[in-house]
C-alpha cells in the first residue's frame, strides 16, 4: 500500500525526521486555512498523487507542473485551483494520468545540494539496506546504472539493528563530515529506520533529500509502501489509504480475496495460482493475443470466487474473449466445472469462453462442461486453450 | 534416494488442527506421509483424528516422538512465531505453507535460520513431496509418480503443470519441491539445484522461477559451474507489468531488476533449456534428457 507525500511527511515528523512547513487541501474552501498555517511569503504548491514525475508532469487542462513555486499565497491559491480535480499525466501514470484530489502547500527550502536515501528490504540477503547517493532528484536506478561509485549501500541486521556506524557510512558516503551534520543524520536515519520497522515499511524513500546554505538537513520529498500482509497490525497506517488511487476493479476484486490486475489487452484470463496466472497471460500473448488481466481466484476456485471473477473480467468493456485455467490439484474438476458453469449462467457470458481443466476427475469435469449446454469451447492442455481463445477473438473482430 | 523428505521424515503438524490444515494432513497421512505429531498450544494432551498426540510446544514432539521435521498451517499473524518455535525446538526441517507472512517477521526468521542448522521451505509455498514415500503440504498426490526428475518451483499451481506433463509422459520425479512465492523464503532456486545435484538419485532438473528478485540468475550461475545433469527451466511472468505484485508477495519487478528478459537470458548463457511456454516444461526436458 503506498501513501501520499503529505502523509509522509506527517509521519517523518513523527519520527523526528525534518521536513518542511506543510498543510494539504482536498477542496478549495480549504486553500485559505492550509495557507494560514504557513508564513507569508513564497509558497510550494504541490499535487498529491501516487506518482513520480509530478514536477515535470503536464495536467490534461494544459496547465503545467505538478509543483510549482509561487511568490506568494495568492499565486499558490491561483496554482492549487490549476491543480485541484485536474488530471496530472507524469511518466509514471500513463497517458491516462491520475486525478489530483489534494494539493499539499509547503514552505519553501533553499537548496544547497540534493541527495538521495532510501531503506528497503534487500532480497539478496533479506535484510534492510539503506541506499544513499550524492545525486538526489534523479531516479536512483539511474544512477544505478550509470555512475554506481555514487551509491553508499548499508545492510542491517534486523535482530542488532541500526547501529551508529551505520549512520556515520551513509553520512561521510554523501560527503557530509561535519560534526553539526553527522549529528543531524544520526537522528535522521535512526527515525527513518524506526519508521521503517516499527510500521513495517516496504519503502521509506527520501528523493531528494537536501542540505541548505545554512547547513540544515531537510526531506523535501517523502514516499513510503508499507506491506500489505502486515497492514492487519497498523490501523493508523489502514486508515491512510486512498481508494481514488487504486483501480476499482481491483478493489472489488480483494473484497472477494481475488488477486486481480488490469491490463490492456482484450483477452481475459481467470485461473488458480499465482504463477499459473502469470504463465496463462504469457501464453496468450506467445500466440499472438493480449491478455487483459491477472485473475488468481485461489487455490480452491469456488463458485462465488469464479461468479465474481467473471463479474469482474466482464466490467472491462475491452474483453473479447475469456481464457479460464484451472489446475484441479486437491479440489475435484467436476465441483470445479460445476462452479464455471453456474457462474457462467449467473452473469451471462457473452463472448468466446474457453475453458481447460486439469487435474483431479477432469474426464467427468469436461464431460459436466460438455453437457451444460453453455456455449463454450473445452480445451485439452493450456498451449490448447491458448491457441482457442485467440483463435476465437480474432475469428470475432474479422467477422 | 531423494532429497529432504522419505520414510525417514518424522512429521509434526503445527496448525494441523484447523479446517485447511487439517483436511491436508490427512491427506498426507493417507499417501503414506509419516505424521507423528501435532502442536496447538492448549489442545496437548488430545489427539488429532484420534490417533496423533496433540502437544502444546514443538518441544514435546521432538523428545517424545522423535519429529525431526514440521509443517505449519498456522495462520499469518503467528506463523513466524511458530517457525521460530521450530528452529529453537532443533527441527531439522520446516515445512511453512501459510501465504501472507509480514515480510518483516521472515527478516527475523531468517536471521534466526542462519544461526541454526534448521532448512526452512516457503512460506507460501505448497510443500514437497518425493512420489511414493512422503507427501508434506498442499501438493496433490496424484500428479506425481517416483522417478529421476527433481522439481523445483516459486509457484504452486505451475509446479502441478511441471510434474503432471512429466507423469503423463511416463517420466517420474525423484523430489518435487515449491520453495514459494515471498520476496524471503527459506531455501532458494540455489539450495535446491545444489541438492539435487549432490543427489545420485536425481538425473535432471526442471526448476521454474518468476518475475522478481534475482534468484534465478543465481541459480544459473550455480549451474553454468557446478552442473552437469540436464537442466530445463521456465519463467513466468514475461507479460507483467512494471512495478507491479502479481498475485505473489515477491513476484515484482521493480526498478528495471526481476525481469523474465533477464532471468531467460541468464539461463540461457547458463547452458539451460528454456522452455517457450508453459505447455511445453516437460518436453523442453525430454528433447535433452531420454530418462
Amino acid at each position: 500500500m503506498n501513501i501520499h507525500e503529505y502523509q509522509a511527511k506527517a509521519l517523518f515528523a513523527q519520527y523526528g525526521i525534518p521536513v518542511a512547513k506543510g498543510a494539504a487541501a482536498r477542496a478549495a474552501d480549504e486553500f485559505e486555512a492550509a495557507l494560514a498555517e504557513l508564513d507569508n511569503g513564497p509558497v510550494v504548491v504541490k499535487a498529491q498523487i501516487h506518482a513520480g514525475g509530478r514536477g515535470k508532469g503536464t495536467f490534461t487542462n494544459g496547465y503545467k507542473g505538478g509543483v510549482k513555486m509561487c511568490p506568494d499565497k495568492a499565486a499558490a491559491r491561483e496554482a492549487a485551483s490549476q491543480m485541484l480535480g485536474n488530471t496530472l499525466v507524469t511518466h509514471q501514470t500513463g497517458p491516462e494520468g491520475k486525478v489530483v484530489k489534494t494539493v499539499f502547500f509547503n514552505a519553501p527550502c533553499d537548496i544547497e545540494k540534493e541527495y538521495y536515501l532510501a531503506i528497503l528490504l534487500d532480497r539478496a540477503s533479506s535484510q534492510p539496506v539503506i541506499i544513499a547517493s550524492t545525486e538526489g532528484g534523479v531516479e536512483i536506478e539511474k544512477v544505478a546504472e550509470e555512475t554506481p561509485e555514487l551509491i553508499t549501500r548499508v545492510t542491517i541486521d534486523p535482530a542488532a539493528g541500526l547501529q551508529s556506524y551505520h549512520k556515520r557510512k551513509i553520512a561521510f558516503g554523501l560527503g557530509l563530515t561535519s560534526k553539526e551534520q553527522l549529528k543531524q543524520m544520526d537522528k535522521l536515519l535512526t527515525g527513518l529506520y524506526k519508521l521503517y520497522w516499527e510500521k513495517d515499511a516496504s519503502l521509506a524513500e527520501i528523493n531528494p533529500l537536501i542540505t541548505t546554505p545554512e547547513g540544515n538537513i531537510i526531506a523535501l520529498d517523502a514516499k513510503v509502501g508499507f506491506d500489505d500482509n502486515a497492514l492487519y497490525r497498523h490501523e493508523d497506517i489502514r486508515n491512510l489509504r486512498d481508494l481514488d488511487e487504486e483501480d476499482p476493479k481491483e478493489v472489488e476484486a480483494g473484497k472477494y480475496g481475488l488477486s486481480y490486475i488490469a491490463l490492456d489487452g482484450n483477452i481475459a484470463c481467470l485461473v488458480n495460482g499465482a504463477g499459473l496466472a502469470m504463465a496463462t497471460m504469457d501464453i496468450i500473448k506467445h500466440f499472438g493475443g493480449n491478455p487483459a488481466n491477472f485473475l488468481d481466484v485461489g487455490g480452491g476456485a469456488s463458485e462465488e470466487a469464479v461468479t465474481e471473477a467473471f463479474r469482474i473480467i466482464l466490467s472491462d468493456p475491452n474483453v473479447k474473449g475469456i481464457l479460464v485455467n484451472i489446475f484441479g490439484g486437491i479440489m475435484s474438476c467436476k465441483t470445479i466445472a460445476k462452479g464455471i458453469i453456474a457462474a457462467a449462467q449467473n452473469v451471462e457470458v457473452k463472448v468466446p469462453l474457453v475453458v481447460r481443466l486439469e487435474g483431479n476427475e477432469v474426464k467427468e469435469g469436461k464431460q459436466l462442461l460438455a453437457e451444460s449446454g453453455l456455449n463454450l469451447t473445452p480445451a485439452d492442455s493450456l498451449k490448447d486453450a491458448a491457441q482457442k481463445i485467440v483463435g476465437l477473438v480474432e475469428a470475432a473482430a474479422s467477422a | 534416494m531423494a532429497i529432504l523428505v522419505g520414510p525417514e521424515t518424522r512429521v509434526v503438524g503445527q496448525g494441523i488442527t484447523g479446517n485447511f490444515g487439517s483436511l491436508h494432513a490427512r491427506k498426507n497421512i493417507e499417501y503414506g506421509t509419516k505424521y507423528v505429531a501435532a502442536v496447538t498450544p492448549g489442545k496437548g494432551g488430545s489427539r488429532f483424528e484420534e490417533k496423533l498426540p496433540i502437544f502444546n510446544t514443538v518441544h514435546e514432539a521432538v523428545a517424545k516422538e522423535g519429529a525431526n521435521t514440521s509443517v505449519i498451517f498456522v495462520p499469518p499473524p503467528f506463523a513466524a512465531d511458530s517457525i521460530l518455535e521450530a528452529i529453537d525446538a532443533g527441527i531439522e526441517l520446516v515445512i511453512c505453507i501459510t501465504e501472507g507472512i509480514p515480510v518483516r517477521d521472515m527478516a527475523v526468521v531468517k536471521d534466526a535460520l542462519r544461526k541454526s542448522s534448521t532448512r526452512l521451505i516457503g512460506p507460501n509455498c505448497p510443500g514437497i513431496m518425493t512420489p511414493g514415500s512422503c507427501n508434506i503440504g498442499i501438493m496433490p498426490g496424484y500428479i506425481a509418480q517416483p522417478g529421476k526428475v527433481g522439481v523445483v518451483s516459486r509457484s504452486g499451481t505451475l509446479t502441478y503443470e511441471a510434474v503432471y506433463q512429466l507423469t503423463q509422459r511416463g517420466h517420474g520425479q525423484s523430489t518435487c519441491i515449491g520453495i514459494g512465492g515471498d520476496p524471503i523464503n527459506g531455501t532458494s532456486h540455489t539450495d535446491a539445484v545444489r541438492l539435487f545435484n549432490e543427489d545420485p538419485a536425481t538425473e535432471a532438473i526442471i526448476m521454474i522461477g518468476e518475475i522478481g528478485g534475482t534468484a534465478e540468475e543465481e541459480a544459473a550461475a550455480y549451474i553454468k559451474a557446478h552442473v552437469k545433469k540436464p537442466v530445463a527451466a521456465f519463467i513466468a511472468g514475461a507479460t507483467a507489468p512494471p512495478g507491479r505484485r502479481m498475485g505473489h508477495a515477491g513476484a515484482i519487478v521493480s526498478g528495471g531488476s526481476g525481469t523474465a528478459e533477464a532471468k531467460i537470458a541468464a539461463l540461457k548463457d547458463a547452458g539451460i533449456a528454456v522452455a517457450p511456454t508453459p505447455s511445453d516444461i516437460a518436453d523442453t526436458l525430454l528433447e535433452i534428457y531420454k530418462g
